[in-house]
């Protein structure tokens, strides 16, 4: 074992710093102990308690420092030593560390930007503790995340109307504000419309057939899908529909649903009767969201035009039913509504027979994957499925473009659909878009027609196509 | 009645909390987008979240709760005898740091501190006799929290040792301290060797009367402003309090030199001692911070935290919600550098009442003030000032007093919210020394430390209780 005890006169360092170098000296292979600290009486006597040799420190002061090692040999003390003046020696600190730390909380993120909207997309069970924070700080909220439990949403909406503010969701897909899309939203035009929706994709399709016709909208506003259940009983759709009925800028007000329960529905129509713009009502399975559109152009005094579509003629395809694949719930129901006249009961699970609309964004399908919107494999696969059950005779598919989708879904698409209709199936696709979307609604469309389907803008025209196809062949 | 024309007729300036995929499709289209890093509340809390923010109270009891603990003006009025000033103190009552505390079941540190204070107050003859007597329970053991009171590191306050007296300028409140007795071997590190006695007796024959003398014909000292100038001059509060000495000595410079009470070597003694101690005022500021958590305690519904405070065995906190209720966990060991040729594995886990500092908006929470001291984290001092930057995060407003000058004077993160650590997962930290674990050994180096987040947790479960 060999020691050395130095001290260097008047080379004074802060504590902090002496203790890091004592540290790093330490941990020199080879050294068992190092001390390295200025020469004030309490470190003379931790050097005699570590039974360091006290003459070489018999004159030193505070002002001095001490450097005393032990270790195995003399290259350890040789390399503790020389280890010092790279822990003494000034290091320059990491540029750039002062911004502040990411906001971990949604009112500290609201607080950096003074935003005075909250859009929250965090598990279902912890939404309601952040939009709480978000309403208690004067923040809108729109709630994306779904199993938020309904005496919290009440709570939320309640909350809401009592401050003055809109809660938009729990399970609220697709909001427009001001031209910005919020959630799964299409890139329309400006224009005269406002929208109170409960269901995501009825608002995207009403919006994208409007947006065909060359009319815009104001605002879309979601209310999220249980918003007219009794329990709820309409607040955020009520708060809506007032606050759009004052905009100047709104000329027409449509408010799309799910039929709701009959109190519920009673107490909207009688508010929208209150209104002083006109107000059209769509609650699908009453009527259909290319119905909804045609309505809203009557009321601004608009022709209403045949909707876009990119037709192919599939009458030669092969006989048997019709399978529908689908990514957005609304646009299934309305697919169903629209098609069961010719096609009889549509069944809406994989294990149904006979005719069968599916809707893959359902949770039962999208356990631990992105919705079906975002993640094509589930509906690939059971495209190629459907091309391969010679039971099938058409297949009916949504593709869904706009901010937050899939960025080129007819690319993912394309191959299956080929291989459908070189198995002679027919393919419908009822696509929901504009030109401006980032995807390109017509690229799509041609991409889509390319790989043999018939492609069209109204979902209602679509589920109509699909049905033809099928009672036609199966007439023959 | 809608009144929803903030929402319809501006841009929309957006938070996001969740799926990454949302807010990246606002930015695609020119929006403003702030981004949360949220993540799940801390398991188990999820419940008692829900049902205080269902309650809604919460939010104006802590801007109550907080609006209190800032008004309080802590002045350093007069130094008097623990035994006198403590109505519930009899001749074998021993105040220590933390939460309450058995001599069973006390660490190395504490042990070594009730052993030195009884030996300093005459309850036993030797060391082994002390340890005997308070392992039989001849002295009462009670938190200096219980009675207005703060003490470092063991924190032991005996009925002979002098306390400082800190007034509220704008209040009825009164806190107290003992006087810091430097570093190395002392009493609040468990050191009880003939030095630390005798330092002790020296504290209580001459420093004591001579401040005591010096404050009533000087006046009270407006402490507030003295941490405030020394936190723009280095000091955190907590580990660094070398400015605010110096400047507490130029307060009493001019009394202590004219003061014509005390003899004029005891005086040249006193002003030696708080020369040569640069933690001489932790523990005044420690007593001006226990005046506003004081302050601050007994609002209904309140998660502040009014109190984080360690005896070496548990780490404990209070809420201005939950009444005289302790929630505690084990205290944890401390991130730290050590002195000579000592280790982690000679030290106590975390001890002493200190973090009231932190609680106040000091210490850990001024780290960006302090950089002589960011050697604790890792050396830099932008480290320092993303540990501070992480605080406003659980804290419930910025200091109007205490600024940060390298923030652009930004006032310190006061006022922990136990629901926002809880929520956040994001825990206080704190700028702490080390004591020896073995009892008699006293200081061996000093770090980090953060509070443990299962005293949150509880604190906020009871706390949801009193809205169910």
């Amino acid at each position: 074992m060999v020691s050395r005890v130095e001290v260097h006169p008047g080379r004074y360092h802060d504590s902090v710093r002496l203790m890091q170098a004592s540290k790093a000296l330490q941990e020199v292979a080879g050294v068992t102990d190092a001390l390295v600290a200025m020469a004030t009486d309490l470190n003379l006597s931790l050097l005699a308690d570590m039974g360091f040799d006290m003459a070489a420190v018999a004159a030193a002061g505070p002002n001095d420092l001490l450097l005393a090692v032990r270790a195995e040999n003399e290259d350890s003390v040789g390399a503790a030593i020389r280890a010092l003046d790279d822990a003494l020696a000034h290091k320059a600190a990491p540029a750039g560390g002062l911004d502040a730390p990411e906001a971990k909380t949604i009112g500290g993120a609201a607080d950096a930007v003074d935003a005075h909207i909250a859009l929250l997309s965090v598990p279902g069970e912890h939404a309601f503790v952040e939009a709480m924070e978000a309403l208690d700080t004067g923040r809108h909220v729109m709630i994306f995340s779904d199993n938020v439990p309904v005496e919290h949403e009440v709570t939320l909406k309640r909350r809401g109307v009592e401050n003055g503010l809109l809660v938009m969701g729990p399970d609220c897909g697709t909001a427009i504000v001001n031209g910005v899309g919020l959630g799964f939203a299409n890139a329309v035009r400006p224009g005269p419309v406002g929208i109170v929706g409960a269901s995501g994709t009825g608002i995207q399709q009403i919006t994208c057939l409007l947006d065909d016709a060359g009319v815009g909208v104001r605002h879309a506003l979601g209310t999220g899908s249980h918003d007219l259940s009794e329990e709820v009983g309409a607040l955020s759709t009520l708060q809506a529909l007032d606050a759009l009925d004052e905009d100047p800028a709104v000329e027409v007000i449509s408010i799309i649903s799910k039929p709701p329960a009959a109190p519920v529905a009673a107490r909207v129509r009688a508010a929208a009767a209150e209104c002083i713009k006109p107000v059209v009502i769509t609650f699908m399975g009453e009527n259909t969201l290319e119905d909804g559109a045609g309505e809203i152009l009557r009321a601004l005094d608009r022709p209403v035009p045949s909707y876009a579509s990119w037709d192919i003629d599939q009458d030669d395809h092969r006989p048997g039913t019709v399978r529908g694949l689908f990514s957005g719930g609304t646009l299934r129901d309305e697919a169903r509504f629209v098609a069961m006249p010719m096609l009889g009961e549509i069944g809406t699970h994989e294990e149904d027979s006979g005719p069968t609309f599916i809707d893959y964004g359902d949770d039962e399908y999208t356990q631990g994957r992105a919705h079906p919107m975002i993640d094509q494999t589930v509906r690939i696969d059971r495209l190629e499925s459907a091309a391969a059950d010679r039971s099938i005779g058409v297949i009916l598919l949504d593709v869904v473009l706009g901010f937050g989708a899939n960025a080129d879904p007819a690319t993912e698409l394309a191959p299956a659909i080929l291989t459908a209709r070189e198995a002679d199936a027919a393919v419908v696709v009822s696509l929901c878009g504009t030109a401006r979307d980032p995807q390109n609604r017509d690229a799509q469309a041609q991409a889509l027609r390319q790989a043999g389907a018939s492609v069209w803008l109204s979902n209602a025209a679509a589920a109509m196509e699909a049905a033809r196809l099928a009672t036609t062949r199966s007439s023959t | 009645m809608s009144d929803l024309t903030q929402l319809l007729d501006t841009e929309p300036v957006v938070a996001t909390a969740g799926t990454d995929m949302l807010a990246d499709s606002l930015t695609q289209q020119g929006a403003a987008v702030s981004r949360a890093d949220w993540r799940p509340p801390h398991p188990g809390t999820e419940a008692a979240l829900a049902a205080l923010a269902a309650d809604g109270r919460m939010r104006e009891a802590n801007a109550t709760a907080i609006a209190r603990m800032l008004a309080v003006r802590p002045q350093l009025v007069d130094v008097a005898i623990a035994g006198e000033v403590f109505p519930d103190m009899s001749e074998r009552t021993l105040f220590h740091a933390g939460p309450p505390v058995s001599w069973d079941r006390a660490s190395g540190p504490m042990r070594g501190a009730i052993i030195g204070a009884m030996l300093y107050e005459g309850l036993a003859a030797d060391p082994d006799d002390a340890a005997a007597r308070a392992a039989r329970g001849e002295v009462d053991l009670s938190p200096c929290h219980h009675h207005g009171a703060v003490g470092p590191m063991a924190g032991v306050t005996s009925p002979s040792m002098p306390v400082a007296v800190i007034a509220d300028g704008s209040g009825d409140g009164v806190s107290y301290s003992t006087l810091n007795e430097g570093l190395g071997k002392v009493l609040r590190y468990g050191a009880f060797a003939p030095e630390v006695i005798d330092r002790l007796r020296w504290i209580e024959r001459v420093l004591g009367p001579v401040l005591s003398a010096t404050l009533r014909s000087r006046g009270p000292i407006d402490l507030q402003s003295l941490i405030a100038q020394a936190l723009q001059m280095g000091d955190d509060g907590h580990n660094r309090n070398r400015a605010v000495t110096s400047l507490f000595l130029r307060e009493i410079g001019a009394a202590l030199v004219d003061g014509a009470a005390a003899p004029t070597d005891q005086r040249l003694e006193v002003f030696e001692f708080i020369d040569s101690n640069d933690h001489f005022m932790l523990n005044l500021v420690m007593a001006a911070g226990k005046l506003g958590s004081d302050a601050a305690a007994g609002v209904t519904t309140s998660s502040l935290v009014t109190v984080m405070a360690r005896n070496g065995t548990d780490f404990g906190i209070r809420l201005s919600g939950t009444g005289d209720e302790w929630f505690t966990a084990p205290a944890p060991p401390v991130d730290g550098l050590y002195l000579g040729g000592y280790t982690e594995d000679d030290a106590s886990p975390d001890i002493g009442d200190s973090t009231i500092t932190e609680t106040v908006g000091l210490g850990g929470f001024a780290m960006a003030a302090a950089p002589a001291i960011v050697g604790f984290v890792g050396g830099t001092a932008s480290g320092a000032v993303r540990r501070t930057l992480a605080m406003y995060e659980i804290t419930l407003t910025e200091h109007p007093a205490y600024q940060i000058p390298m923030l652009e004077f930004r006032g310190t993160p006061t006022g922990i919210d136990a629901a926002r650590v809880v929520r956040t997962g994001v825990q206080p930290q704190i700028n702490t020394g080390v004591a020896g674990k073995v009892p008699g050994t006293g200081m061996v180096g000093a770090g980090l430390v953060e509070a443990p987040m299962e005293c949150f947790a509880a604190a906020i479960t009871a706390l949801a209780e009193t809205v169910r």
